[in-house]
């Protein structure tokens, strides 16, 4: 057990945990943000995607020893009210079916979004080839990655 | 005019006057155990609220909550179910909340998330529900005004008298209306006025799924929870012999190791009440990853089991299943599998003398066709929260059948039903492995064991690994032609591990005069079970592949030879139990041939055609591939569907193009095969699914408007595009595909 001094969604949170844990439970667990998803628990699915330092990572592969001061994003700290425009893009496209899957989905777009506002097709589909969608609403994601990636533009 | 008698509906109407204002919390209440919940702004129910029935209640300002009483596993019938209630309110679909129902068996009908039944088997007790609010809040403003209710209107949440000019909120009726009786008959509205039916409203929980706010059963706690997780034999035809956990518990975190057993002896299991393994080893501790780590320090013996044979009931039918031991293995049953499909099998139907047409045919066609196991992979693995006490059981967490798996806990528990209650959460995916809800019983059997909060939690490897799997399947078609390239005779003979996917009497039965249907099956230890459109999900991709064939062997149009084998069907049909409606059937066919503008196909797109029958509605689905650097890729489907009347259909096309990208990949891609008992593919590594890049760049739905009441939609889209596929591929590389998955199991690794 070592303590840590994190900094999650701008705020510095303090856990006490094995230096081993990944940051997926860190969140899900000590810190009782679970908009992070379990899938798979070795970097298969996506559905723990976060940011370090603004770029995604899966956080089931991410020990806590490993994050240090680095700045951590989790889904409920990607915008204040839930108006990111990946987020509104999502809600307007109306994405989800179980939804599980889709905070994963929408962290791995908003850092596809921040490096390359206007990605083509290939592009999407490589940024997002690491997040499973079990219930099949690729075809909406796409739709809502364009949308927010206009809206961001304009 | 629809006057519809509402005694049948009249368990539902729980009328309490003392049921109004704000202390009472029907639905559960996520913010009492999860403190950092951030605020969604929007509609609050107000201090001071009416229950008029089980559905909704109905605050004094109007606002009114509405109980959506089904499981949701993503199929929408959150936000669809409702909308149903809300339209025959006649309520501004702005002004309503919802939550999920408790499960309530006396006052809801059917909750359940399986067979694509939900809104079918809703219609009717929905609207009911809101039509009885309607009418008893019009008896309530005419009591009032002291006029006749004849005279009075509702729309959109007000009552207006028009000749006196007055008029209310439903919110300043709601008091009176739960003292007027619930009335003997209501009229329901006709489809051409439905405002809020037929119009797409967006997901009830969109915002909290975005936001990831707490909503699935992995994210439930309570105060003092533990963790448990189970380690299960390695390999089927195995079990427990014995363990030692010595160095597991000493590991930081953990608080107990010991076994359980799932069902007790002599408790008589309904269908779903199914064991994957019957014993299990639990590790009891603080947090998940600490348990996951003493999972492997464990040093467990396990040996061989003997054949086991389980007595249970399917919906009445007493039925024994068989599981003989031993190791199984994928090739072994491929072997098994082809031996017996070469050797006549269970006559299940016949018409005409096939045997004659066979033998005097001028061309016979015969296809095989097989698939695999799949693990339905839903992707929040199994999970549930139990806190047992002496007087009660709180289970909470995602089950597709509460209401059949309340009386299976309360039996392990040796407690009665009443004291036992299931809580919803909102699922990540169904799927129908979690029909099966011997999690909810290890969960329950585990917190009263250990006398304290306990939340079950499975690995992806425990869920792949210990799956009740699509079974698979082989299946052979043969067809008689004539020396004019007539159809004369159809023969199919299918089989599977451990059930067949034979739908004797569906199409094309009952279009052609000498017909032959059967089957075998083989018993196996492996746990099977319902995976989204069971059985449908493999033999619709194997017949429409097969009529592909028989179109190009006979020179036709594969569209017009379907199309012509429907019309035999429907002016002169062949026996007498043809389970489609032929009008229906070539309906939807011809819908996707006008809307993907068959015929026209030119280029370098291929295209494949299919159309099913199951889950009581249509589909028909034209498949565009294009070829890139020599891999297909789905350029387009488009997608022609009879369910009736569509509640929602943006989310009946999201629920459509999610079952199509499910069947292509599927299709495509997925297996699960055994080594010895052993599952080979256990993450996501191994086990293929469909991804981004593999998924059709374009899906466009059809719905035929024919105003017959809704019936399925999430399962019905799912089985024919497979077919579809099939045919497609062959366009475009001139190979037939015969065996599932048709790309392999390539275990590509999608770098993360
Ligand atoms: S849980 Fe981390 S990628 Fe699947
Ligand atoms: S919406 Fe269900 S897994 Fe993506």
């Amino acid at each position: 057990m070592a303590t840590y001094t994190l900094n999650i969604n701008g705020k510095e949170m303090q856990v006490e945990v094995d230096p081993s844990t990944p940051m997926l439970w860190v969140l899900r667990e000590h810190l009782q943000l679970v908009g992070t998803k379990y899938g798979c628990g070795i970097a298969q699915c996506g559905a723990c995607t976060i940011h370090l330092n603004g770029v995604a990572v899966r956080s089931c592969q991410l020990p806590v020893s490993a994050v240090g001061s680095q700045e951590v994003t989790s889904i409920e700290g990607l915008s204040e009210n839930g108006d990111h425009p990946v987020q509104k893009a999502w809600l307007e496209v109306d994405v989800p079916q179980c939804g599980y899957c889709q905070a994963g989905q929408i962290m791995s777009a908003a850092a596809l979004l921040k490096n390359n506002p206007n990605p083509g097709d290939a592009e999407i589909e490589g940024a997002m080839s690491g997040n499973i969608c079990r219930c099949g609403t690729y075809v909406r994601i796409k739709k809502a990655i364009k949308l927010a990636s206009q809206s961001s533009a304009s | 005019m629809a006057l519809v008698k509402t005694s049948m509906g009249r368990r539902m109407f729980i009328q309490s006057s003392a049921l109004a204002g704000g202390g009472l919390v029907l639905g559960f209440n996520w913010l009492a155990s999860c403190k950092r919940e951030p605020e969604v702004v929007g509609l609050q129910m107000p201090k001071e609220w009416y229950e008029i029935n089980a559905y909704l209640k109905i605050g004094d300002n109007g606002v009114v909550t509405i109980m959506s009483p089904n499981p949701e596993i993503g199929q929408n019938v959150k936000t669809s179910m409702p909308m149903i209630v809300a339209e025959e309110l006649d309520v501004d679909w702005n002004n309503v909340i919802v939550e999920q129902a408790p499960l309530k068996t006396e006052a809801f009908t059917w909750q359940v998330a399986g067979g694509s039944q939900s809104i079918r088997n809703g219609w009717e007790p929905l609207r009911m529900a809101g039509a009885t609010a309607r009418e008893m809040l019009k008896a309530a403003a005419a009591q009032a005004w002291q006029v006749p209710v004849t005279e009075i209107t509702a729309a959109a949440g007000m009552l207006k008298h028009e000749a006196s000019g007055k008029s209310a909120g439903y919110g300043e009726m709601a008091s009176a209306a739960v003292n007027i009786p619930v009335p003997e008959e209501v009229v329901l509205k006709e489809p051409k006025d439905y405002k809020i039916i037929g119009t797409s409203r967006k997901n009830v929980d969109g915002k909290k799924i975005v936001t990831g706010q707490p909503l699935y059963g992995l994210d439930y706690r309570q105060e003092g929870m533990l963790i448990a997780m189970p380690v299960h034999p390695p390999a089927f035809g195995m079990k427990l012999k014995s363990y030692d956990a010595t160095d597991a518990k000493a590991m930081p975190g953990i608080k107990d190791v010991f076994t359980i057993n799932l069902y007790n002896e002599n408790f008589p299991r309904g269908a779903f009440d199914h064991s994957v393994f019957d014993e299990l080893v639990i590790v009891l501790g603080n947090t998940t990853w600490e348990v996951m780590q003493a999972k492997k320090a464990l040093k467990i013996e396990w040996e061989k089991a003997g054949d086991v044979a389980v007595d249970m009931q399917f919906f009445g039918n007493p039925t024994t299943v068989k599981h003989p031991s031993g190791l199984e293995s994928s090739s072994a049953h491929k072997e098994q599998m082809e031996q017996l499909n070469s050797r006549p099998g269970k006559v299940v139907r016949k018409d005409g003398n096939p045997e004659a047409a066979f033998r005097n045919a001028a061309k016979v066609i015969e296809r095989t066709y097989s698939c695999p196991f799949l693990a339905h992979n839903t992707m929040e693995p199994m999970n549930f929260f139990a806190n047992v006490t002496a007087d009660k059981a709180e289970l909470v967490g995602p089950i597709q059948t509460p209401e059949w798996t309340e009386p299976a806990a309360a039996a392990r528990l040796g407690m009665p039903l009443e004291k036992v209650d299931i809580m919803m959460t909102r699922m990540g995916g169904g799927f129908g492995r979690r029909l099966y809800g011997h999690f909810v019983v290890e969960a329950a059997a585990i917190s009263q064991k250990v006398g304290a909060p306990v939340k079950l939690v499975y690995t992806r490897e425990d869920d792949m690994s210990q799956g009740t799997y699509r079974p698979t399947y082989l299946a052979t078609y043969r067809a008689a032609l004539d020396e004019n390239n007539n159809l004369t005779a159809f023969h199919v003979k299918a089989g599977g591990i451990p059930e067949s996917p034979l739908f004797a009497n569906r199409f094309p039965a009952g279009s052609v005069d000498n017909y032959l249907a059967e089957d075998w099956t083989i018993d196996s230890n492996i746990s099977t079970g319902a995976f989204r459109a069971p059985r449908s999900n493999f033999i619709a991709g194997a017949e429409q592949a097969f009529l592909d064939e028989v179109a190009e062997a006979m020179g036709k149009d594969p569209i017009d030879l379907r199309l012509e084998l429907l019309d035999r069907a429907k002016n002169n049909p062949v026996g007498e139990d043809n389970d489609y409606e032929a009008d229906r059937y070539a309906g939807v066919l011809k819908l996707v041939k006008e809307k993907s503008g068959w015929g026209q196909e030119q280029g370098n797109v291929h295209r494949g055609v299919s159309a099913y029958f199951c889950h009581n509605s249509y589909v028909a689905q034209v498949l565009d591939l294009v070829m890139e650097s020599g891999q297909p890729k789905v350029e387009r489907v488009c997608c022609a569907i009879d369910c009736g009347i569509v509640i929602n259909p943006d989310a009946a096309t999201n629920l459509a193009e999610g079952g199509i990208v499910d069947g292509i990949g599927h299709a495509m891609f997925s297996e699960l095969t055994f080594a010895d008992g052993v599952v080979q593919q256990q993450n996501f590594d191994k086990y293929r699914l469909i991804r981004h890049s593999e998924a059709p760049k374009n899906i466009d739905v059809h719905f035929v408007d024919n105003g017959i009441d809704p019936t399925g939609l999430g399962e019905p889209p799912f089985p024919p595009i497979m077919g579809a596929l099939a045919n497609a591929l062959y366009k475009a590389t001139g190979t037939r595909y015969y065996d599932q998955p048709f790309m392999g199991n390539k275990q590509q690794r999608v770098i993360g």
